[in-house]
This record gives structure tokens, sequence and C-alpha cells, in this order.
């Protein structure tokens, strides 16, 4: 049972450019009607699964697995999955409709068919007037819709999205970001989403891959990756971070910055060195007398939303988050909750600040 | 030649062009405020009034007039009817040409012409047929070779237009490298060059270049990513190719057209050396009208009719791609 809902699977691939590995020995699983993002920086080998995916590249070792299907050396229009391109790539010498009918065109759809199947889509991107438009007419969040509509109107089992959203403001992004997850459970058609943008990934997924220098650092839920991090890079990468070198002193105890502090990890060998990771946001400024830490404030921003304050306790600068803001220079306490200290094995990077 | 009968006004129109030029320039550096920008467009204008202004008006300045210099529509009648100076010189002498048997309409010009566009046509298809795969294999960035193509293109473009004709001669002649080699491999010689496969050959041969690169100029610059997107929709190499590759390349297309068709028409030299005795084309024909018949009237008359049918045909060129790179060329 468990098995059929794996939808496609990737064995063993690798991928070498003139001898240059991206891609070493990545092992994953899509799960039907599945939100995964494969994030990572750029360069990390997202863009190249993807394609590998999409039949655009073919790996140098290693199998894709569809629907129980070995699709490896399958050209993309043999695929049943479709793309929406960085930057879109729409066809410039065809108007809105034609582009979006395009796949459909290729098809041998009767006519009547491909317009009620096209204005379907037009309506389902709320571009329902703009048929007749010329592609570069359009703003690049219209051209953004029209992108997805191409591909959607072929009625893929997944849809491959690359960075889809790199090229929109802020705003618009966000909206899309909504836009595409409403999209994604309404229709029930798997998608696989390339990006670098953390919050993006945080947002939408139900599955996020991170990925560093061509291989998969880990998987999983937004909230675990967020929470439990399995190195310092993934930390750094999702989220704003401190991380520290700790030391274990045995199971649910963990010293740093010259104290003892109650954690809720176990495992590691007593008197092991760690990283630890708190995020801003778990810090609580408390009196200077009966924090865990004591500090000064160093810098104050305003964010928006919360004050980030950099204060040094325990010679470590500490990123934190809060409503209220203590003034620069003043002394204040630090406390951190057991449940809010993570503990990671040390990588060989030193980790930041 | 003592018979350059330049009319003097064309002269003041240059000379005041130049005039105004130097009192620019004079002006500029007397008032000391330093040279505006617009002033360094001077140059490139007065060579255009010179060079290409000018000459236009006096090639229609002599289509229009008679020796004497009197307006008159004779050189374009002339045109249409080549023996018509003839019959008028026999009329004048009290002949009737009629009765001579020689009352009818000389064609010579209007069949030249026609035979000009029509070689032209041919010239510009089979380049087209030939440039295009070439276009495509040059600018496939998987073909490592492409560059090397490019250059191979460009080579012979080093050389000299009359030389590089001349040594189609060598090549095709009855006692030439060809024949030698068939001769040698028993298949006996073959009538290869003076006639109009040999000038159609030539002209291919030269103009080729021209279609190719605006070709690969916009197959090149064409984004790789639309036919990956036309191959995630569905459509294989073929389809990609007609449905997306080929109809996006269309200005470079139109624009290739445009570079071969025009010399095309007014090839000259090309027939003289490989053509026969049927194969004069209108640029031929004008330089003879000019230079050995001394009719420059009847020489710009004819310049003129071919001036305007190649607007036209470039003009339905414009119709076709009306934002294409072709049409930016008028």
């Amino acid at each position: 049972m468990q098995e059929q809902t794996r939808l496609i699977r990737l064995e063993n691939i690798s991928k070498e450019y003139d001898g240059t590995p991206v891609l070493k020995d990545i092992n994953l699983y899509i799960r039907k009607n599945e939100f995964l993002t494969l994030l990572g920086p750029s360069g990390c080998g997202k863009t190249t699964t993807l394609r590998i995916i999409g039949g655009f590249e073919q790996p140098t070792a290693g199998r894709v697995i569809f629907d129980g299907q070995d699709i490896t050396s399958l050209p993309p229009y043999k695929r049943r999955v479709n793309t929406v391109f960085q930057k879109y790539a729409l066809f410039p010498h065809l108007n809105v409709f034609e582009n979006i009918a395009f796949g459909l065109k290729v098809a041998k759809i009767p006519k009547d068919e491909i317009a009620r199947r096209v204005d379907s889509m037009l309506d389902l991107v709320n571009l329902r007037s703009y048929g007749k438009r010329r592609v570069d007419s359009l703003s690049g969040g219209q051209q953004q819709r029209i992108a997805i509509a191409r591909a959607l109107v072929n009625e893929p089992e997944v849809l491959l999205l690359d960075e889809p959203l790199g090229a929109l403001d802020l705003k618009l992004r966000k909206g899309m970001q909504l836009e595409l997850k409403r999209m994604q459970q309404r229709l029930g058609i798997t998608f696989i989403f390339v990006t670098h943008d953390q919050e993006e990934a945080l947002t939408m997924s139900d599955t996020i891959v991170v990925m560093k220098d061509g291989s998969i650092a880990q998987i999983g839920t937004p909230k675990h990756i967020y929470d439990e991090p399995k190195s310092a890079f993934i930390a750094n990468f999702i989220g704003e971070s401190n991380i520290i070198r700790g030391r274990m002193v045995r199971d649910e105890l963990v010293n740093f910055c010259g104290s003892n502090f109650t954690c809720v990890d176990s495992g590691f060998a007593p008197d092991s060195p760690v990283d630890v990771l708190v995020r801003p946001e778990d810090i609580v400024i408390v009196g200077e007398d009966v924090g865990q830490l004591t500090g000064t404030v160093k810098s104050v921003l305003f964010k928006g939303v919360h004050y980030e304050m950099m204060i040094e306790a325990g010679g470590f600068l500490w990123k934190v988050h809060s409503t209220s803001m203590q003034p620069e220079g003043s002394l204040v306490g630090l406390s951190i909750v057991p449940f809010n200290i993570h503990i990671m094995k040390p990588t060989e990077e030193a980790p930041n600040e | 030649m003592n018979n350059l009968h330049v009319p003097e006004w064309s002269f003041w129109v240059m000379g005041l062009a130049l005039a105004a030029f130097v009192g620019m320039f004079i002006q500029m550096v007397r008032r000391n405020k330093g040279i505006r920008r617009s002033f360094y467009a001077w140059p490139y204008t007065l060579w255009m009034i010179i060079s290409t202004v000018v000459p236009l008006i006096l090639i229609a300045y002599y289509a229009l007039t008679d020796k004497s210099g009197s307006f008159t529509l004779e050189n374009f009648a002339n045109f249409w009817d080549s023996n018509r100076n003839m019959k008028t010189e026999l009329l004048a002498q009290g002949f009737n040409p009629e009765e001579l048997g020689l009352g009818a309409r000389g064609t010579v010009n209007v069949d030249t012409l026609a035979y000009s566009m029509w070689m032209a046509f041919l010239c510009t298809g089979i380049s087209l047929l030939l440039g295009y795969p070439a276009a495509l294999i040059m600018a496939d960035r998987e073909f490592r070779l492409g560059s090397t193509i490019v250059v191979l293109f460009i080579i012979p473009m080093w050389m000299n237009f009359l030389l590089r004709t001349i040594a189609w001669m060598s090549l095709l002649e009855d006692n030439g490298l060809i024949n030698t080699l068939l001769e040698s491999l028993g298949f006996g010689k073959a009538r290869l060059m003076y006639n109009s496969q040999a000038v159609l050959l030539g002209m291919v041969y030269n103009y080729l270049p021209f279609m190719v690169f605006p070709i690969y100029n916009s197959l090149s610059r064409q984004d790789a990513r639309l036919s990956e997107a036309a191959m995630d929709l569905g459509a294989n190499k073929w389809k990609t190719f007609w449905r997306v590759v080929f109809p996006i390349s269309m200005p470079g297309i139109v624009s290739g057209i445009t570079m071969v068709f025009m010399p095309s028409v007014t090839t000259f030299f090309i027939p003289r050396v490989l053509g026969g005795g049927n194969t004069e084309m209108f640029g031929d024909l004008i330089e003879r009208t000019f230079l050995t018949a001394d009719d420059w009237n009847v020489g710009s008359a004819l310049s003129l009719v071919m001036m305007v049918l190649i607007l036209l045909s470039l003009g339905l060129l414009r119709k076709v791609d009306p934002e294409g790179e072709g049409g930016s060329l008028i």
C-alpha cells in the first residue's frame, strides 16, 4: 500500500558535467498528491534533479521510476509530467490562448474541446479575457499564470516548477504562493517545486528536501526541518539561528557559554562536542539577575513585527527576536527553555559567529 | 571619360553640404563652447548626402531627361522597347522600320529583367534551402564543430568576390579540374560552364553566407528553454522545430532573404564569367548601357525600374513579417 503511493522514485541518481559531479547518489521518493520542495542554495543540484525528472537531462548513473516504470531514458514529450519554467519560457510568436493550447494541439485534441479546456484554465488563473493578448504585453505575474495554465491544461500527474516565483516582487510572490498551494490541493496534482527561498518552502510544502553540494542534506516536513535541523548548514539555511559550539555533559544536559543547560536531546556520547541551535525567537529576555545568561545589548534593529537585538552573553553574540525593546547598552538576562535547545552533530565547517 | 555630363547643380548640393559642415565646425570652435553631441552625426550625414542622396537624385534626374537635359519619359519607353532608338533613327532617315521588318518591339531589356528576377528568386530559394539547415547545425549547442563551420563560412569572404568567381572557372572549364577528374575516371567530359546553371551556382556560392548568418544569428539567440517547453508539452523533435524553432527564426529568414535577393537581382560579372550567350543579367545590362552604349539616360531609367521593383518586393516581405529585421533594412 505504502509502495503504491510512491509516484516517483529516484534511485542512486548521479550526474556529472565534464567530470564534475553535480548530483551524488540521490535517493528520493515522491508521493502522490504531495507538494514536495527541493530547497537549497544555488549550485546545490536542485534544478538538475528537476530536469532529470522532466527528462531534459540524462543522469550519469541511476534510475528514475515513475509509477513503477523505468522512465530514465524516456524523452520529455513521452512523460506524464509538465514543467513551469524559470522565467516561464512562453512562446513569443503565439498569443495567450495559443500558448495554453499548445500541448492540446500537439496531442490533436478536437478544436472545441481545446477551446473549452483553455477557457476553463484562463478562468482558473483569473485571466479570462486575456486569450487574444500577446504574451509580451503581460506583466510578470500574468506571464507566470499563463505558464502555469499552459502546463496544467494537459492534466499532468506531476507538475514541476523551477523557481517559478523568482522574478516576482514580494507582494505578488506571497499571493502566488497561496494561489499555487490552493491549486495543488484543488486539482490533486503532485507538485515538485524548486526554490532557494526557505520561507517559500516552509509556507507551501508538505515535504522539504534540503540539498547541498549535490547531495540531500535532510528530508522532512517543514516543521520537522525547522525544529530539528540535522546540521548547522540546514539550521542556518532555514530560518535564522544562533549556533554555538557546545559539549554534551550527559543525556539531557549540555554545556555551552560556560554554563550547563537542561535540554531534551539524548543519545550523544558524554563529553562529545556538539553544535547547539537556538532560534532567535526562542530566547526570552528576563531580568538581569534571573536569566541563565547575563549579557549586554549591543545593537537594536526594528524589523516590523519584532525587534532584532544582538546581545553579547557568555562570550557569544546572540541574535534575539523580541516584541519588547531593550535599549542599547542595557544589561539583560537571557533564558532558554529546554525544549528550544536543539543539539546537532558537529559539522566540519565552523558554525557562524 | 570625357563625356561625364554631371549637371552643375549636383556639385552645388554637395558643396553646400560640405560648406554647412565646415561652417558649423568653425562656429563651434569660435564660440569655444565645446562640441555638441549632435555634431558627431554630421560627418555621417555629409557622407550620406554626397554618396547616396545626390547620386539617387542624379539617377532620377537622368532617367527623366534626355541628352539635352529637358524633361522626357522617352527613357522608360526605351526600356520597354529596346529597338526604339533605332526605329526613330530609321524614320528620321526616311525608312519605314515596319517595311524593313524591324517594327517589332525589342524585348531585350524586359526579358533580361525578368530573367534576373527569376534567377534571383531561384538563388534565394536555393540559398534558403541550403542555408537554413547549415545555420541550424551551426547554432546547435551540442554540436561542438558549430563554431568551426562558422569560420569556414567566413574564410571565403576574405577573398575578393571577382577572384572567387574566377576560381570557379578553373573548376568548371572544359579542361578544368572537375572535367579532368571525370575524364580520368572514364566518364567523359561534361558541359559545366556557359549556362544558367553555372551562373546560378556562382550566385548561390557568393550569396549563401548572407542567408546563413542572419538565420544563424536568430537561431543562436533563441532561448533553448522554448524548445524544452515545447518538448515538455508533448511535441517531439520534428513538431518542436515546425511549431517553435522555425516560426521564431522568421525574422532571421526574412533578413536572409532580403540580403540575398537584393544583390542577386543586381548581379553582374558572374554571368559574364560563368554564363554563356543568353545569360546576361540586369546588372550587366545596366553596366553595358552606361559604359558601352554610353547612354546615361536609359541606363538610369533601367536602374530606377530595378530599384522600384526591389522596393516593391521588400515591401511585400514587410507585409509577411511586419516587425522583422528584414523590413527595417529598407
